[in-house]
């Protein structure tokens, strides 16, 4: 037996020993969705057993350094974790902005001491991460974003507000995009701090979306004291850590291309129900045509992911290949609420109550309207297209 | 299995790549045309390529083929789009080299194999009807004789038909049109009695014609298969052909791309490359965006024809759908954003677009895919 088959057998026999029978149902989606953190309050006691063994094992973070809360493990190792954890069910122990998107940036830019004290925590849960980088008058525009981190000595002294902070609300720290050199090019004065949402003259106030729900917060900082130690890289090279960092939300936001917001049934199955087939085919073959149409989009995307992953590992790809996932995916999306919305007719209208689910196909409709808009918009990946991938000239 | 070229693949499409760009670019095709080419592709250009091994990928080794897989047949057709060559590389060398290596006996395979891997005979499917795609819809009528069968009626857009030495025919010997169950595979050589080849002069200056069987007997040794069981094999000879067909289209849509592309960056209007204007540069990014997820599909559609070569139909309709709405968009927008010059005989990218709008057609377009899809999944 190869040591990739024995690694196999071991997982299989762990996860099944290990992952609560509550944990191998199907998850809803956002509301079983385990954040972890300071203010978690767990579902149940399976997902805290479930968080807590997984991130024992540094299996929350599977490919991260075992000193550092890690699994260790080589890509084909996680690559089996990942399959060995689908084929029992198993939902994900632990989601958070810290494994997503801090952690990478940390491993790359962040010194010992920094690597030391968060990536354990973020691993097991312990610490819930939010980011701080779009400003009311910083969205696409990014880099002319105006929170000040003044430099005090020892410390800096943070004052401004940050916009569309994912769970400002219920996290405990925050990564935060600061102009430290307000004379510098506006790429140039930008640095990258950690800070507590405890510390005092933090404050946050949640923005409903159109999908009624309120998973963003305005940031309010006041003479916010960040401990110099806190820096991310070098000082005013912020923008180099952000722009990595941004790589990896693109990744994320494009997989959700191939999300169902939580509705189990396949497009062809809701237009069934709701319109009848005839002769075998959908009744309405207007409808019918642009399911198709999106299944082999979603189909052709699915296979580009993989094939992204397999050019990664071959080393012969661009960065800016994220910002084809993300754009991409996230149209995609959109196309594909805007027919389960189409396919569900009257049943899709509904809001709240039990026969909608809480209106859940509606608010997975709504909400996906963001998802071309946060993470850069498409127009935003385009010109990144256009300018690194296509080399086409510009300003 | 990784979706990237191993490296033997790579080198292949190198190698093609070099030899096709030397040997037979666009002016090679215009050449063809403007001469009214009797034979519409260049036998010496054909005889090398099949020396070089090419015409055998797919035909296995103790038949003279280099036994190789649909990746590499579709690395090569790939190339064939960029380049635009007509050569009877499709119609032979894959979708009769497939069928016969597939349904065929061993006299059948040993009669034609070695040949077609050897360019000297071509091969090539008869299978539609009307103007449509619908191989289901065959009728061509092939009743029982004493020896055999006779066949009766006509096949049309058959690519290469009136060069080719042998036919694989689709008639009915039982059902009625429609019916998958009751059409028979026939190798019918091109100079039987009744068969009559006419050429199609056709948009995108390659080979077609139409074929009439006039009371054409074939002998009973000359099945293909099974009778009244030729779906099967038809249908994967048809899923090979279509994987093919998206690769070429990937290739010409890639190449009339890059064009594009190297235009916007020389065209100046308003005192500036054209390419600055941010309203091209995002349909230049989104048009690469659907080349790049189509590359995808099409290479997972090659791969599964080698792996499970029965279970391929649905990854193979969804990268013949894909890559002919990309392959298309990426003609047109070549015209539109070469301006008038895009619109010019003289110039080369308009050739993209015919020949796209053809591989669309052959063996079904997106719209037909997209049912077949929409079949599989029972909507």
């Amino acid at each position: 037996m190869s040591d990739l088959e024995a690694f196999r057998k071991e997982t299989r026999a762990w996860l099944e020993a290990n992952c609560p029978p509550e944990m191998r149902k199907p998850s809803r989606g956002e509301e079983d969705t385990c954040w972890g953190g300071r203010k978690w309050k767990f579902q149940s006691d399976a997902q805290r057993l479930w968080m807590q063994r997984m991130g024992e094992r540094g299996w929350t973070v599977p490919e991260w350094p075992r000193e550092y809360g890690g699994g260790g493990l080589s890509r084909d190792e996680a690559k089996i974790l990942r399959e060995e954890m689908r084929k029992l069910g198993c939902r994900s122990p632990l989601d958070s902005f810290g494994i997503w998107m801090l952690g990478p940036a940390l491993l790359k830019y962040g010194h010992e001491e920094q690597k030391r004290e968060h990536l354990p925590k973020i691993a097991r849960g312990e610490i819930r991460w939010c980011q701080g980088y779009s400003e009311p008058g910083s969205g696409s525009d990014l880099a002319s974003l105006q929170t000040r981190a003044e430099d005090k000595g020892d410390h800096y002294i943070v004052n401004g507000s940050k916009i569309w902070t994912s769970y400002a609300d219920k996290a405990d720290w925050i990564f935060c995009l600061v102009r430290t050199d307000p004379k510098a090019p506006k790429h140039e004065g930008i640095s990258f701090v950690l800070f507590d949402m405890e510390s005092p003259g933090v404050s946050t106030a949640p923005i409903t979306l159109i999908s009624g729900s309120s998973p963003f917060c305005q940031t309010f900082f006041e003479d916010v004291l960040v401990p110099k130690s806190n820096l991310v890289g070098s000082l005013n090279k912020g923008w180099d850590v952000a722009k990595f960092l941004l790589t990896h939300e693109r990744d994320m936001i494009g997989g959700m291309g191939t999300n169902s917001g939580g509705e189990s049934r396949s497009l062809g199955q809701i237009a069934t129900e709701s319109v009848g087939l005839d002769n075998g085919v959908l009744a309405d073959t207007n409808l019918r045509g642009q399911i198709a149409a999106l299944e082999i989009d979603a189909w052709a995307f699915r296979l580009t992911m993989d094939r992204v992953g397999d050019l990664v590992k071959t080393g012969k790809i661009n960065p800016a290949a994220s910002s084809l996932l993300k754009y991409y995916g996230t149209e995609l999306n959109k196309r594909r609420m805007e027919l389960v919305m189409a396919a569900g007719g009257f049943d899709a209208l509904e809001w709240d109550g039990e026969h909608s689910h809480e209106g859940r196909n509606a608010r997975a409709w709504l909400r996906s309207k963001a998802n071309s808009i946060e993470g850069g918009t498409s127009e935003v990946q385009l010109n990144i297209i256009a300018k690194r991938l296509l080399n086409l000239p510009g300003v | 299995m990784a979706l990237v070229l191993t490296d033997e693949q790579t080198m292949l499409r190198d190698t093609t790549r070099s030899f096709l760009g030397k040997n037979a670019p666009i002016s090679h095709l215009r050449q063809l045309r403007d001469s009214r080419d009797p034979i519409g592709f260049s036998q010496p250009l054909w005889k090398e390529f099949a020396d070089n091994g090419w015409a055998g990928i797919l035909v296995p080794e103790n038949h003279g083929g280099l036994g190789l897989g649909y990746v590499e047949a579709g690395v090569v057709m790939e190339e064939l789009g960029h380049t635009l060559t007509p050569s009877p590389f499709f119609a032979s060398a894959v979708v009769a080299a497939t069928a016969i290596s597939r349904a065929g006996s061993d006299a059948q395979k040993s009669a034609y194999l070695r040949k077609i891997a050897a360019g000297d005979l071509i091969a090539t499917l008869a299978i539609d009807e009307s103007p449509k795609h619908r191989p289901a819809n065959s009728a061509m009528s092939a009743k029982r004789s004493a020896g055999g069968f006779i066949l009766e009626g006509s096949k049309s857009y058959v690519v290469d038909g009136h060069v080719a030495d042998l036919f694989v025919v689709a008639g009915r010997t039982a059902g009625s049109a429609s019916d998958t169950k009751g059409i028979t595979l026939f190798l019918v050589d091109s100079k039987a009695k009744g068969v009559r080849a006419e050429r199609t002069s056709t948009v995108d200056s390659h080979n077609a014609a139409r074929i009439a069987f006039d009371k054409t007997p074939v002998a009973a040794d000359h099945v293909l298969g099974e009778i009244d069981n030729g779906w099967k094999p038809l249908d994967g000879t048809l899923n090979a052909g279509r994987a093919a067909l998206a690769s070429e289209m990937l290739g010409a849509g890639d190449e009339a791309f890059g064009r594009t592309v190297n235009y916007l960056k020389e065209r100046k209007q308003f005192g500036k490359l054209i390419g600055e204007f941010q309203a091209l540069q995002h349909r230049a990014a989104a048009l690469y965006c659907e080349l790049e997820v189509t590359r995808s599909a099409v290479l997972k559609a090659l791969q599964t024809l080698d792996e499970s070569f029965d279970g391929a139909g649905p990854i193979v309709a969804v990268a013949k759908a894909k890559a002919g709405q990309s392959a298309t968009l990426a003609a047109q927008e070549g015209i539109q954003m070469h301006g008038g010059i895009g619109m010019t005989d003289e110039f080369d990218i308009g050739f993209f677009l015919k020949r796209v709008r053809v591989c669309q057609e052959l063996f079904g377009d997106a719209n037909f895919q997209a049912d077949r899809i929409a079949r599989l999944s029972r909507y």
